[in-house]
């Protein structure tokens, strides 16, 4: 059974269709005994890093995201919350990567924020959730932050800057795109993910 | 780089997609669900549906739409059409939808904008603009452009972006309808303002129409729906088409 964060941070609809049309068991759940038990968790989100973290930590979350044993896949704003901080709000975040979420910043007005569409993934590194997808993969970011690359990054994207697209420490999986907006290529990775 | 974007719309009138031509003759033209998957599986983008229904209760069918699109497809889209107010994007956004479009309520109270991206986020948020030159100036119109405003297009947009909008929908009244491109100036002229992304609505006729919209008009999208609709353009050969011109597109 594969846990999904609720805690009112946008997209889980989506989230959930994506696992409906894999067949994929999972449960919608705010409590931390369940997610504590659950064999895997998602934590998805969108919007403001600052609103999202205040969710968690009204509804006692932290605490066991971060003791997470079993395989975690952070979604967007979810894998922003991985930071130790985010210059959204600001605010503090889970700190299971050891770095700082900042917002894209340009000079010029030919690059827009928010980062808005489908983009190139490059592996840095393998890693079980990219089986099978290929160097160079076009999938779906909508987002004005971003963490730049750093030791935990095992995909990098290039908007103006190389950053990271998707992260990993020990059992922690985060992805900066949407893979359940990410057509084919996004339902690869959760099916990646569930098989981990 | 991020791709330039081909974005679909189809126009919505209780619960089912009608095709036309200028808004005049609509057609029956099936099953939205349906349509929305052949275009996802053809390669679109991103789709947008656009609610033309007339009376708030055929506006209600929405919701059980965007739920089963919702379910169905597994590329990201947006609802506009008769949106006014948090409470329905929230429903909209709830039953599956990535974003929401406004267009006349915005005008009608500007702060609607900003209330709908603190909700809900600014990538949510599009603000779909409908201009018409008169007298030599941009002017905004709304309610499906039959009624005009003395809103400038390119200050309008620039106060809906510091208001949170996300992105900007641009249909040129001018271009819509005629095939003959999309209304190039303009939107250069709105890259150069923006600091958020513009999709070009109004006027495509042919592929090469597109390729100067991201090339001449540096849209970072480009919208249509007939030339769609009938099977002028198949998405897959505008694809090949605009990646052999050297377009940043994903195949």
């Amino acid at each position: 059974m594969i846990a999904i964060v609720d805690y009112n941070a946008g997209n889980t609809c989506s989230v959930i269709n994506a696992l409906n049309r894999l067949n994929i068991d999972h449960i919608l759940t705010a409590d931390p005994l369940d997610i504590e038990k659950a064999d895997k968790i998602i934590l998805p989100g969108v919007g403001h890093a600052k609103a999202a973290m205040d969710n968690l930590e009204k509804r006692n979350l932290t605490d066991v995201l971060k003791a997470a044993k079993q395989p975690f896949l952070g979604v967007c704003v979810g894998m922003q919350l991985m930071a130790s901080m985010s210059t959204e709000g600001p605010t503090q975040a889970l700190g299971i990567v050891d770095n700082i979420v900042q917002r894209f910043e340009f000079d010029s007005n030919a690059m827009k924020v928010p980062h808005m569409g489908w983009n190139r993934i490059h592996k840095t590194s393998d890693h079980p959730v990219f089986a099978g997808i290929n160097d160079g993969s076009f999938v779906y970011f909508v987002h004005s932050y971003y963490m730049p690359q750093n030791e935990h990054s095992i995909c990098t994207t290039n908007y103006g800057i190389s950053y990271s697209a998707a992260i990993c420490r020990d059992n922690f999986v985060g992805v900066q795109f949407h893979p359940e907006k990410s057509g084919p290529i996004g339902e690869r990775l959760l099916k990646n993910f569930v098989e981990l | 780089m991020v791709a330039k974007r081909i974005i679909p719309c189809l126009d919505i009138k209780n619960g089912r997609t009608v095709k036309g031509i200028n808004f005049v003759e609509l057609k029956d033209a099936g099953d939205p669900v349906e349509l929305a998957q052949k275009y996802s599986n053809a390669g679109a983008d991103e789709l947008v549906f656009l609610d033309i229904s007339a009376t708030l209760e055929e506006r209600e069918t929405i919701y059980d739409l965007v739920k089963k699109v919702g379910e169905c497809i597994n590329i990201p889209f947006a609802v506009g059409g008769g949106i006014s107010e948090v409470n329905r994007v929230e429903k909209i956004l709830k039953n599956g939808a990535d974003k929401v479009s406004i267009n006349s309520a915005a005008v009608r109270d500007p702060l609607v904008v900003k209330r709908i991206s603190d909700a809900f986020g600014s990538q949510c948020t599009i603000v779909a603009v409908d201009g018409k030159q008169v007298n030599g100036k941009w002017l905004i119109h709304t309610h499906g452009g039959t009624r005009s405003t003395d809103l400038d297009l390119f200050e309008w947009v620039q106060k809906v972006q510091d208001l949170g909008a996300g992105e900007i929908l641009f249909t040129s009244m001018d271009n819509d309808g005629t095939k003959a491109g999309f209304a190039l100036e303009a939107l250069a002229y709105m890259d150069e303002l923006l600091s958020i992304p513009v999709i070009a609505s109004g006027g495509a006729g042919n592929m090469e129409h597109f390729h100067e919209a991201f090339n001449d008009g540096m849209a970072s999208a480009g919208l249509a729906a007939s030339i769609f609709h009938f099977g002028e353009i198949e998405i897959p050969d505008l694809k090949n088409y605009l990646i052999k011109k050297g377009n940043n597109i994903r195949p």
